[in-house]
């Protein structure tokens, strides 16, 4: 197979496993989880479009990946800090437990 | 005549080195699988956590096998296996792994001496609630350690020695309900991290100047002669070359690890986790993983050093070790608590481990290393026999005459006891101390360290006197039932009382073959060594040293049976030093009134900024910002008419149809999220087609 087409599909089952694990659970860390599992599948293919790209040379695709990264540990730590919150709050990390802001 | 080899580069590794990673993946791998499995299965637990330990041991006496056949063979055995971990634009990263006499003997030893703690465990921690998590984090320990002793990256060194660290903080919480055990774990992660820092920072000066991290690696590693005259060249300021301060750095970090002076605050405070979690890791293995830093990077430590001579760093080394030696030792003549004597004393092995390595080379302090290791995992497993038999006592005042109830823990212990005061002749302690000694003696810089450690070596055959009888003379003066502890327990410290007294053998003087082992020569018998160099004076003096130690702690503390309620013998007559020495000198006070006030005053500042500063600006901005809202509701209310209020009424009940799909479920959002994306994921790819 094409390395390019199994980084790919790589990526892509981590992203559904990571979608799927986001969808089905309801314990608010469990989500981050798979939503850090979505987010590093796209940085496989950030990756993967670099390393097998035209411009190999370039280092623009790591520096995204890399730059991506980043954010998502940000990301993480505001997340982690909201369910800490919460969790202060409502004594559950349960995200159905957590249906008070809405229109 | 002892003749030289030399480390001759390899073409191309041997299968015997090839297969050395296995040695810390297997048990690495069997702490994965045990952390998947559940509570209940106590069992499968040990057994897959005894059973990679033990696989990996038969690996390790396989590598130590092929170095010794070499090594008989006349041949020095240094083989590497390196690769490229990561490779960005020109620079490349590269791991590896190393087999030499060095690390074939630390895989034996640290394998071995795991291995009996591992089986210790399953008698130790039968009543625990948690077993599969104590042996998950067991092994992985066991792994991250043995991965620290094959590293030929100080990268991939640092990875493990950090794994090691993470594993000590989780065994030393192992109990973490208890709230002292939880902040002994803190502790100790904390301190070690301070000189983690500068371990890194060390780390990446050495890769800024010169470009690899790889200690061995066909005459171009960094510890290698070329890259050190370039280190040699650069100046650091003070008169030290970079390869000084690089090696100072470095130092830094093993002396946070190894528990040296002024970072040796947590490693007694460790002894809150389970007494096998002491024995494997505060006392024989993680703790030495200093020391074998500082041995596995002695040639950067020694460069630029003339014939015979020290270097600043070397020197640094000495005196770090040889003040922590006496320092700990005179805090373990005032503890009470039957695992903080020992650990203190650890401390002040540490120390002496150091000392032999800055004054006498690698093969001193190792081999005070490697026998330290035996007797000292079978002081603690004693001690975790008493522990055990006693119900959880630790106070040595709560004991005595236990040399009648648990006879084999007292004859062990009694072994121990005499390898580590080093007991003439008879016990590997001796031999290793001694060459300590001797390496002081001849020391050209001052003799200041060679009285230190005398000294300490009375007081270490005082304190450990003082224990004993403790604990096992005199009358019993608990009230629980003491009993003798399971033959599964007992059966690991038989093996290590053997050892602590045969591994004497290989380090005598006569026939020096650890050393020649380590350094590529060859050994050879010669019953003259003990006469060369007044060697003959050094050893009356050590033992007449340990004799005077023991039979102070004799006459003070023998067959007195004291009272628990009743100050000890030397608080009556010496009051102030005993007061210093059973606070500590009070450095963890000193600490807490410096270092942690400093840090807690400063977290209030930033607090009081952030509420008062920023917290005030903000609340200006939003007071100006609430002024004008309130003017443009005035005008609002009285200006903006009827008209334009129905026209929003409208658009209100439209936007109220809305603010139903915001349900507040935030799954509900994710699915309608994960839908659309379906949705354009088959638009695109429909697209496409057409």
């Amino acid at each position: 197979m094409n390395p390019l087409v199994a980084y790919l599909t790589v990526a892509a089952m981590l992203f559904a496993i990571g979608l799927a694990g986001a969808l089905t659970r309801r314990n608010a860390i469990l989500v981050l989880i798979g939503i850090e599992l979505m987010l590093n599948a796209a940085n496989l293919n950030l990756i993967a479009f670099w390393r097998y790209g035209p411009h190999p040379e370039a280092l623009t695709g790591f520096m995204f990946a890399i730059f991506s990264i980043a954010v998502a540990a940000a990301e993480a730590a505001v997340g982690l800090g909201l369910v800490i919150q919460v969790h202060r709050h409502a004594h559950s990390t349960d995200l159905d437990a957590m249906n008070r802001m809405k229109g | 005549m002892q003749e030289a080899m030399t480390f001759t580069p390899q073409l191309a590794a041997s299968p015997v080195a090839g297969m050395v990673w296995l040695i810390p993946a297997v048990p690495i791998a069997a702490s994965g699988v045990i952390a998947l499995l559940k509570q209940p299965m106590r069992k499968t637990s040990a057994a897959l956590a005894i059973g990679s330990l033990f696989f990996s041991l038969l690996l390790a006496i396989c590598a130590f096998t092929h170095v010794l056949l070499g090594w008989m063979h006349g041949e020095a055995i240094r083989e590497t296996v390196n690769f490229t971990w990561i490779h960005v634009g020109s620079t490349n990263v590269d791991l590896g792994w190393v087999l030499d006499p060095l690390s074939a003997v630390m895989l034996v030893m640290v394998a071995f001496v795991g291995l009996l703690i591992f089986i210790y465990s399953v008698g130790y921690m039968a009543h625990d609630e948690n077993y599969t998590r104590f042996f998950c984090f067991l092994s992985l320990f066991a792994g991250a350690m043995l991965g620290v002793v094959i590293s030929n990256s100080l990268l991939l060194l640092f990875m493990c020695w950090e794994l090691v660290g993470l594993t000590s903080y989780l065994l030393i919480g192992f109990w973490y309900q208890k709230p002292t055990a939880s902040a002994a774990a803190k502790k100790a992660f904390l301190t070690t991290r301070v000189g983690d820092i500068f371990f890194l920072l060390g780390m990446v000066w050495l890769f800024s100047q010169t470009g690899t991290l790889l200690f061995y690696n066909n005459g171009v590693g960094s510890i290698e002669p070329l890259a050190l005259v370039g280190l040699l060249g650069q100046h650091a300021g003070l008169g030290m070359s970079a390869a000084g301060a690089i090696a100072l750095l470095i130092f830094a970090g093993a002396a946070g690890k190894s528990g040296q002076f002024p970072l040796h605050v947590w490693l007694p405070d460790a002894m809150e986790g389970p007494t096998p979690v002491s024995a494997l890791i505060h006392a024989a293995t993680m703790v030495a993983a200093g020391v074998y830093l500082v041995a596995r990077v002695y040639p950067l430590m020694q460069a630029g050093a003339l014939a015979g001579g020290s270097t600043t760093a070397l020197a640094v080394v000495t005196w770090v070790g040889a003040f922590t030696a006496v320092f700990a030792a005179l805090i373990a003549v005032a503890q009470n608590d039957i695992k903080r004597i020992l650990a203190y004393s650890t401390v002040s092995q540490l120390g002496y481990m150091m000392a032999g390595l800055g004054m006498g080379g690698v093969a001193v302090g190792m081999f005070h290393l490697i026998t330290h290791a035996f007797f000292k995992a079978l002081l603690f497993m004693g001690a975790g026999s008493v522990i055990h038999g006693c119900h959880e006592e630790q106070d040595i005042r709560h004991m005595g005459g236990l040399r009648k109830s648990m006879k084999l823990t007292f004859a062990t212990y009694a072994i121990g006891m005499l390898a580590l005061c080093g007991f003439p002749l008879l016990f590997s302690g001796f031999w290793s101390k001694d060459g300590i000694l001797e390496a002081a003696r001849h020391w050209p810089l001052s003799q200041m360290p060679s009285h230190m450690l005398v000294f300490g070596a009375m007081l270490t055959a005082f304190y450990m006197t003082r224990q004993v009888c403790y604990a096992f003379f005199g009358s019993y003066r608990g009230h629980a039932k003491v009993h003798e502890s399971p033959r599964v327990m007992t059966t690991p410290l038989a093996i290590l009382a053997f050892f602590a007294i045969a591994l004497g053998a290989i380090g005598t003087p006569a026939w020096p073959w650890f050393a020649s082992f380590l350094n590529g020569k060859t050994a050879t018998l010669e019953l003259s060594a003990f006469g060369e160099h007044g060697f003959l004076l050094l050893m009356l003096t050590s033992a007449y040293v340990v004799f005077l130690g023991l039979g102070f702690g004799w006459l003070l503390y023998g067959n007195r049976s004291p009272k628990a309620e009743e100050a000890d013998v030397l608080e009556q007559r010496i009051p102030l030093l005993w007061k210093a020495m059973s606070n500590r000198f009070w450095i963890d006070e000193f600490y807490g009134f410096t270092f942690i006030a400093f840090y807690s005053w400063w977290g209030k500042v930033a607090n009081w900024l952030d509420r008062r500063v920023w917290g005030g600006l903000v609340t200006l901005v939003a007071g100006t910002f609430r002024l004008w809202a309130h003017i443009n509701r005035f005008l609002d209310t009285n200006i903006v008419d009827g008209s334009f209020d129905k026209g929003c009424e409208e658009l209100a009940s439209g936007g109220g149809l809305l603010a139903r799909v915001q349900s507040g479920r935030v799954q509900a959002y994710l699915r309608i999220l994960a839908l659309a994306v379906a949705v354009l994921a088959a638009l695109l790819i429909w697209s496409s087609r057409a």
